[in-house]
Order: structure tokens, then C-alpha cells, then sequence
């Protein structure tokens, strides 16, 4: 009995203590965080991103070297939500900088007006077809990323059977119900595979191509997480689930990664893309309207299209840089693979009709 | 009751109204109308429809397969019941992500099912009400067995020996008894699977969406807050009836069954028929609880050249996952485990002010906001975090980037579970007790620690426990706000879920299997502590 009795004081004690503590960790938070409530002089600048945000600490002390600030990073959500949750609090921002719209929802970015203008310095170095905004500098882009069917080269091969290259290969009965994709309400690699497919096809025809497809029988599961891991043959998690499906939307530069997480990485990667059916994913950042830390935020977008950042990307965010002159690892350039005509959609068409396709397309497949 | 009140207006009933009303208000006018609007859509009756139909199987479904469980656990005695309790009580306080995955092995593709039959359950309306039994056995087990355990075998037997069948006996005298519990487990199996949003989403694939799914999509993707709103103004509704039918039958519950010591209750099962029926419930557990979760120990082990720790080595550094983490895997775990500790904290006052005012105090409005402290539980996860986006942006309460906010996210799932454990064994203490203590001389405080204390402590453990099982799990609210220099375990899984990669795959298998090894060792933990079964989990 008195054993309990010591932990029962014991859990209160704790209880109240813990308490004490969150009082004192919040206020402690709120006046050293927020990149400075204080006005200017703040020495921190934050960024907002979506999960996917990754740099090397190395980079971002090289950052806080070269101009003094240190990074905060508040990730939020997938690109999406994160997209949304500052739209929500326009005016008002947890940060300095967003980093992570793309050009399929760069438009509902704009049109509320998310950001303030700035041309970062070294723009003259990027390439001038991922700037989308280039009139007004409201936005700033930072890498490119395809999105494209990977194949299981194994299953390729001891079927003996040549891996899909184009859109309309898919669509051929040697592939039958091997394809699985991503519903392109919920997932950005399922929407970009849409619009690549309506960017070969047109308004007219993308509909018919989707009507073959799902003759054909294409899978559509929610996310990428399912897709990858859960149905797709080649991945590592497929393999231990005994995945069946060895056509998979991802990204190009998917191949790359399953080798250098692979323990022994392997000479050749076991996945391969299909090179005629990506879709360009350009993705932007930006200054933050009502920043408070604006010189910082700058400083950052500044340091984002330079070659450091640019050559800490790839291996990071599995992303392809977008600054001329910046090295791309060996490991991106030999085992993944770079499409020569990806399908783009103009953000504004995206804008205009993405409820739209996404909703016939809804009713098409997945209903 | 002014700190509960003051914390919930605040945490929850603030944000929540506050971002209600950015989909509900056009220029500072109401606009009602949105709702025949948003109703009279074709895609969202049948949501609707499908929400409510598949909760209701759901429920059925739950109700067939665990009330044999909670009738084996509360009347037989077996070796390894403790552990067994405590084990079927992990999927209710793991995170869906972790959970998900392993049940896709059980039904899916080269699962157990496909090897030994060729049957695939996976995007189908089976994997989700199968997984609903999974996640919500032990609300059967706990609620009902907790009672049944507690009933007079003899009253039964009494009717027995006056003549009546075996069937006549346990309908007359067991059944009505147990009623109440019964209900009220129903009801918050429904309530769950009302409100179900990860299992849904993972296990079911785009064809199917539960109200609570579709706000998700409405909110955070298409960013379309009114019909978010109305949405969650009517997921509001259901749940706030389910709430209140759930108060009554709690309420008859508590009304004068004579309750004996669980101990005294239990024995070995006796007779074929017996043998069998516990025979059956274990492997009912083995197949549909255990399994799964074995699934998802294998699979962190399974290194591509054999078995092996390698994944959890892998845990401890950095470098391996380059800038996945900025800190090691393993420190999530550190992570938690704080996150947690600050969030039972918070539950524990909130939660046990609220319960002792809810004992001393009697009439409408406290039964009122009796249900108001279970809301959090059948609200949306994304409608808080968007709503703390929105309204905690000011200082003093600029919270928006401070850690607080995956605590106190947390404190709001663990709070209801305080209250309902907490509620039963306070109404039970005898006033008269404090009151002579009182007349002895002694100080309110004195008479609290003297009187009250040492009869709660043991329901005081069992609720932290609950609450910090709960948090270490809870998933929706902390990935919106989870700082990516501490991400608690689930958010760790799912950032590793979300890349390519053998060593990443492996890394989240690992993960998974140690957050489940913590929730159930606190559980047994929990097992071991407390001794009356009076509350409802």
C-alpha cells in the first residue's frame, strides 16, 4: 500500500510540476520564437513548408554564416493543407517565408494575395521557363520535380516484357491491371498525372484516355504512401507486402532514392520511370505578407536559389535544382531518369478548370 | 469548474466556432441557406449515408465479436488475462497510420486471408468494419466487462434455484443489469466509428468517405470552409445526440446495482461448452488483434538479408536519413514521451476539476457540460488545429508556433477519458466522510488529502494512464502542429511512410513496433494498478 501511496504523490507532484513547466516553456517560447515580436533587429527568420521540407543542417548554418540569421522551420501538413493554413492566416503569418506552392495551385496562392513582391537576387541565374511569375516577382522558384509511372524492372524482366514508355502505352491490354495511381482529389501526384494526361490529350480527349484506362484496370488509391508502398512491386515496402501492381505513379527521381536507402545499395536501381508520361512540378517560395522579419525572409530567398541550396536540394528533397551552374549528385544523375518534353499545364488553365477535371474525373474512375 | 470551463472555452470551443464561422458568415451576414445548398448535394448525401450505415455495422459488428470477449474476461480466470487486457487495448490507443498498415497485411494482398484462401478484403467495406472491431474490442471489453464482472454470479444462480432456465435466468437477471453498460458501449463504438477518419482513408481507398473524412478533404485540401462548415456543424449534431443518449444510459447505469469484487466473480472455466467459448474469444484476439500487430513486429525485423535489429540501429542516427529528421528517429520517442507527460498533466487538472465539480454539483447545466467534455472526441481534428490557426494568433496567445499547442491538442483527447474515469469512483465517495472530517477540525485541504485522496488515487493513475496512452497516439491534431525539430512518434512513422526506400520503410516498421511496445506497457501497467472496475475504460 505504501508503494502506491509514494507513486500516487509521486504522479501528482509530477503532474503539477509538468504544469509549472508548460507555463513557463510557452511564455518562454513566445518571447524567443515567432522570429521576433520585437520588431527588425530579430536574428531569426522562419520558414513555413509542408513535410516534405528538408536541408542538411550544414546549408542552414552556412545560411546563419553568411548573413547572421538563423533558420526556424515549421513544417505543416502536405503542400496542400500547408498551402491552406496560410491562406487562412493571411495577414497575420507564422513566418517569414513559404516555401512549397507548385504550379498546380499557384494561382489560389496568388489570387489571395499571399505574398509581397521581391526579386531575389541571382534570378538572372534561373531558368527562365520555371518562372512563372516573372512579371511581378511575388513568387520565387526553387527546384522542379516530374511526376511519372515508375516500373518494377524485375517483373519486366522475367515477364519479358518491353516497361511502358507514354500515356498511350497504359492504355494497351499488354498492361492490363498493372497500373495503380493516386486519387487526384486528395494526392498532388495523383492530380499532376491527371493534368499531364490532359496536357497530351486535351480538354477533349482526356476523358476518353481515362475511359481506357479504367478498362483497362487502373487502381486508384488515396495517397502516395498507399500506391508506394502498399501496391507497387518494385518499392521496398511493396516487396514485403507482396505488392502486385508493378506501375506506379511517382516521381522520377523515386528510383534514386530506393538506392540510396538500400542497405547495400545496389548497382542499378530496381525501379525504372516511364519517360513519356511525366508531368512537371515546379515549386515555389515566397515573402510572406505581413512578414515580420522581412530583411530575413529576403536573405533566405535569396539564399535559396544559390548554388549551395540548390546542390543540398537533391539529395534532401529528391528535387532537380533550377539555378544554372548548380551540380546534381552522381546518384541522381545514374539512376534516375530526366524526361526531355514533360507535360506542363499554364497554372491559370489549372486555376480556371482544376475543380472541374478533378470532379468528371471523380465521377469517371473512382465512382 | 472555472479552470475546465475557462480551458475549453479557449482550446476548443473558441477555435472551433471561430472557424465555423469563416465558412458560415459572408460579410458579416449568416448565411443559412448554405446548408440546404451543401445538404442537397448528391456527393454528400451520400456520405452521409455511408457514414451512418457503416457506423451501424460497424457497431453490430463490434458488439457480436467482443461481447463473448468481455463475457470471457469477466468471468473466467485464465493465465496471462492481465496481459492479454492490456494487449487487446493497444490498437484503441494506436495511431491509425501504424495500424493501418499492419491490418492491410492481414486482409490485403498476401495477407493471412489471401494465403490461406485467396480472399483480398482490401478497398472493400469488409477491411473497414473489420478494423473497426479491431480499434474498438477493448470499448466492449473495458465498459461491459468491467460491470459484468462486478455482478452477483449468485443473483442468477438465486433465480436458478427458484426454478427458472438457464436462458430465463440471464435474461431476467443478468441482461437487464447489464443493459445500460451495453448501451453504452454501443454508443461509443458508434460514436468512434461515426467519426472514423484514418481507417476510412487507409483501408478503404477514394470510394468511400465518412463525414469526418470529407471535412478533412473539404478543409485542408479544396479549402472549401463552407461547406466544411456546415459539414461540421451537422457531424456536431450527430454527435452531440450520440452524447446525450450516452449521459442517460451512464445515468441508469449508476443507479443502485448491488456490485461485488471482481475477484470474487471470476473462476476457471469448467465444461466443454466453456472451454470452447474461451477457446473461441482467444482466437477471435489472436486472429483479428494480435496477428496484426505481430505482423508489424515481423516487418521491422525483416532486413533484406534476414531477420535483425538493423532498423533499430538505424533509429539512433541522423546521418542515415540525411535531412528526413534533423535529430535522430530515436528521439522522437524522447519527444513523446514529454509531449505526453505535459499533456496527462493538463488532462489530469482539467479533467479531475471538471469531475470533482461534477460531483458536487447536480442539475441540468452541469449533466450539460458533463457531454460538453466529451465532444473533443467526435469533433475533427483538422477543424481544431484550423480553428487554432485562426483564433490563436494574438499575443498573449500567439500559440501558433509554440510547442504548448501539441500538449494542450493532446490534453483535449485525454481530458474525456479522465472524466469518465475519475466521475464514477468520486460520486462514490461518501460526503458524510469529508463532513466529520470537517467537524473534527480538520481543513479542507486536510479533509481532501485525508478523505478523498487516498479513495481516488488508484482511479487518478488509471485515468494519467489512459491519458498518456492516448496522447503518445494521437495523431490528427499533432501533425498539423508538430515542430519538425521534435516530431512525436506517429508523426516520425509517417514522415518515414511518406519516403521511398528500403532502410525508411524499415526505420517506420521499427518505430511503430516500439510506440506499441510503450502503449502497452503503460497499459499493463494500468492492469497491475488498479483493482475496482467501477470506471468505464
Amino acid at each position: 500500500m505504501s508503494t502506491t501511496k509514494k507513486i500516487a504523490v509521486t504522479a501528482v507532484a509530477a503532474a503539477i510540476g509538468a504544469t509549472a513547466l508548460a507555463g513557463c516553456g510557452s511564455s518562454d517560447d513566445a518571447s524567443s520564437g515567432s522570429s521576433g515580436t520585437k520588431g527588425t533587429g530579430s536574428k531569426t527568420v522562419t520558414l513555413v513548408s509542408h513535410d516534405s521540407f528538408n536541408a542538411s543542417k550544414g546549408v542552414l548554418k552556412e545560411f546563419t554564416r553568411e548573413t547572421g540569421y538563423t533558420v526556424k522551420v515549421l513544417k505543416s501538413g502536405d503542400a496542400g493543407a500547408a498551402l491552406n493554413q496560410e491562406i487562412l492566416t493571411k495577414g497575420s503569418p507564422r513566418g517569414d517565408v513559404f516555401f512549397g506552392v507548385d504550379n498546380t495551385l499557384l494561382s489560389r496562392a496568388l489570387d489571395n494575395g499571399l505574398f509581397t513582391p521581391y526579386a531575389a537576387k541571382g534570378l538572372g541565374q534561373v531558368a527562365s521557363d520555371v518562372q512563372l511569375d516573372a512579371e511581378k516577382h511575388r513568387v520565387t522558384p526553387v527546384d522542379t520535380g516530374d511526376i511519372c509511372v515508375n516500373y518494377d524492372k524485375k517483373y519486366f524482366a522475367d515477364k519479358k516484357l518491353a516497361p511502358p514508355k507514354t500515356f498511350d502505352d497504359l492504355a494497351k491490354p499488354a498492361y492490363r491491371n498493372l497500373l495503380v495511381t493516386e486519387n487526384a482529389a486528395t494526392s498532388s501526384p495523383g492530380l499532376g498525372f491527371l493534368l499531364g494526361s490532359i496536357a497530351t490529350y486535351g480538354e477533349d480527349g482526356y476523358q476518353d484516355y481515362w475511359k481506357k484506362l479504367k478498362s483497362n484496370g487502373v487502381k486508384v488509391v488515396d495517397g502516395w504512401e498507399q500506391a508506394y508502398n502498399e501496391e507497387f512491386s518494385g518499392s521496398a515496402g511493396g516487396k514485403k507486402a507482396k505488392a502486385d501492381r508493378p506501375l506506379v505513379v511517382s516521381y522520377a527521381s523515386s528510383p534514386p532514392v530506393e538506392v540510396l536507402y538500400a542497405d547495400p545499395q545496389p548497382k542499378t536501381a530496381p525501379t525504372g520511370v516511364a519517360t513519356g508520361t511525366c508531368f512537371r512540378q515546379i515549386e515555389f517560395a515566397g515573402l510572406l505578407d505581413g512578414a515580420k522579419n522581412e530583411a530575413g525572409g529576403k536573405a533566405l530567398l535569396d539564399f535559396m536559389i544559390g548554388k549551395k541550396f540548390q546542390e543540398d536540394m537533391p539529395l534532401n528533397m529528391f528535387v532537380s535544382p533550377v539555378t544554372k551552374g548548380a551540380k546534381v549528385p552522381e546518384l541522381f544523375t545514374k539512376f534516375g531518369a530526366t524526361s526531355d518534353k514533360p507535360a506542363t499545364v499554364a497554372p491559370d488553365a489549372i486555376a480556371k478548370n482544376r475543380e472541374q477535371w478533378v470532379q468528371s474525373w471523380s465521377s469517371l474512375v473512382v465512382k | 469548474m472555472a479552470v475546465p470551463v475557462a480551458f475549453f472555452a479557449v482550446f476548443f470551443a473558441y477555435p472551433v466556432a471561430a472557424i465555423v464561422g469563416r465558412g458560415l458568415k459572408a460579410d458579416g451576414v449568416w448565411q443559412f441557406g448554405r446548408f440546404a445548398e451543401v445538404l442537397s448535394r448528391p456527393d454528400i448525401r451520400e456520405v452521409l449515408w455511408f457514414t451512418l450505415w457503416q457506423a451501424l455495422a460497424s457497431t453490430a459488428l463490434t458488439l457480436l465479436i467482443a461481447l463473448p470477449g468481455a463475457y470471457v474476461f469477466a468471468r473466467f480466470d485464465f493465465p496471462g488475462k492481465q496481459l492479454l487486457r492490456a494487449a487487446v487495448t493497444v490498437p484503441f490507443v494506436l495511431p491509425t497510420v501504424v495500424v493501418g498498415t499492419a491490418f492491410l497485411a492481414l486482409l490485403g494482398r498476401g495477407g493471412l486471408l489471401d494465403d490461406l484462401w485467396g480472399v483480398r478484403l482490401d478497398t472493400t467495406v469488409w477491411a473497414i468494419l473489420l478494423a473497426h472491431v479491431f480499434f474498438n474490442y477493448a470499448v466492449v471489453v473495458r465498459t461491459v466487462g468491467g460491470l459484468w464482472s462486478q455482478l452477483d454470479p449468485r443473483q442468477e444462480e438465486a433465480a436458478r434455484v427458484l426454478g427458472a432456465g438457464r436462458f430465463a435466468a440471464w435474461r431476467r437477471v443478468t441482461l437487464p443489469a447489464l443493459a445500460p453498460a451495453v448501451a453504452a458501449a454501443a454508443l461509443m463504438v458508434f460514436l468512434f466509428t461515426f467519426t472514423s477518419f484514418g481507417v476510412v482513408q487507409i483501408l478503404g481507398g477514394p470510394g468511400f468517405s465518412t463525414l469526418e473524412v470529407e471535412i478533412y478533404r473539404q478543409t485542408a485540401q479544396l479549402l472549401a470552409l463552407p461547406t466544411a462548415a456546415v459539414l461540421t456543424l451537422v457531424q456536431f449534431a450527430a454527435v452531440g445526440a450520440i452524447l446525450a443518449v450516452h449521459a442517460w444510459t451512464v445515468r441508469r447505469r449508476e443507479t443502485a446495482l448491488k456490485l461485488v469484487d471482481p475477484a470474487q466473480t471470476a473462476r476457471r472455466p469448467r465444461g466443454a461448452g466453456q472451454w470452447t467459448l474461451l477457446g473461441g474469444v482467444l482466437l477471435t484476439v489472436l486472429v483479428l488483434i494480435l496477428l496484426p500487430l505481430a505482423i508489424l513486429v515481423e516487418r521491422s525485423l525483416d532486413l533484406p538479408g534476414g531477420h535483425g535489429f538493423g532498423y533499430y540501429r538505424a533509429l539512433a542516427s541522423a546521418d542515415a536519413n540525411s535531412g528526413t529528421f534533423l535529430v535522430a528517429p530515436l528521439e522522437a520517442i524522447g519527444n513523446s514521451l514529454r509531449y505526453a507527460l505535459v499533456a496527462t498533466a493538463i488532462a489530469l487538472v482539467v479533467g479531475g476539476l471538471a469531475a470533482a465539480a461534477l460531483t458536487r454539483r447536480a442539475g441540468r447545466l452541469v449533466r450539460g457540460f458533463d457531454a460538453l467534455l466529451m465532444l473533443p472526441l467526435g469533433v475533427s481534428a483538422v477543424t481544431v488545429g484550423f480553428g487554432f490557426l485562426i483564433t490563436l494568433d494574438k499575443p498573449p496567445l500567439d500559440l501558433r508556433t509554440s510547442w504548448i499547442l501539441v500538449p494542450l491538442a493532446q490534453a483535449l483527447v485525454g481530458v474525456p477519458f479522465v472524466v469518465r474515469t475519475m466521475l464514477p469512483v468520486l460520486r462514490a465517495v461518501d460526503g458524510r466522510l469529508r463532513e466529520a472530517a470537517a467537524v473534527l477540525g480538520a481543513s479542507p485541504l486536510r479533509a481532501w488529502r485525508e478523505v478523498d485522496l487516498p479513495l481516488v488515487r488508484r482511479a487518478l493513475l488509471v485515468a494519467a494512464g489512459f491519458a498518456f496512452a492516448v496522447s503518445l497516439g494521437e495523431f490528427g491534431a499533432t501533425v498539423f502542429i508538430a515542430r519538425p525539430d521534435n516530431p512525436t512518434l506517429p508523426v516520425a512513422v509517417a514522415r518515414l511512410l511518406g519516403r521511398s526506400g528500403d532502410l525508411n520503410y524499415g526505420q517506420a516498421m521499427a518505430l511503430s513496433t516500439i510506440l506499441m511496445l510503450v502503449c502497452a506497457v503503460s497499459l499493463l501497467l494500468l492492469e497491475r494498478i488498479r483493482t475496482d472496475r467501477s470506471g468505464e475504460f
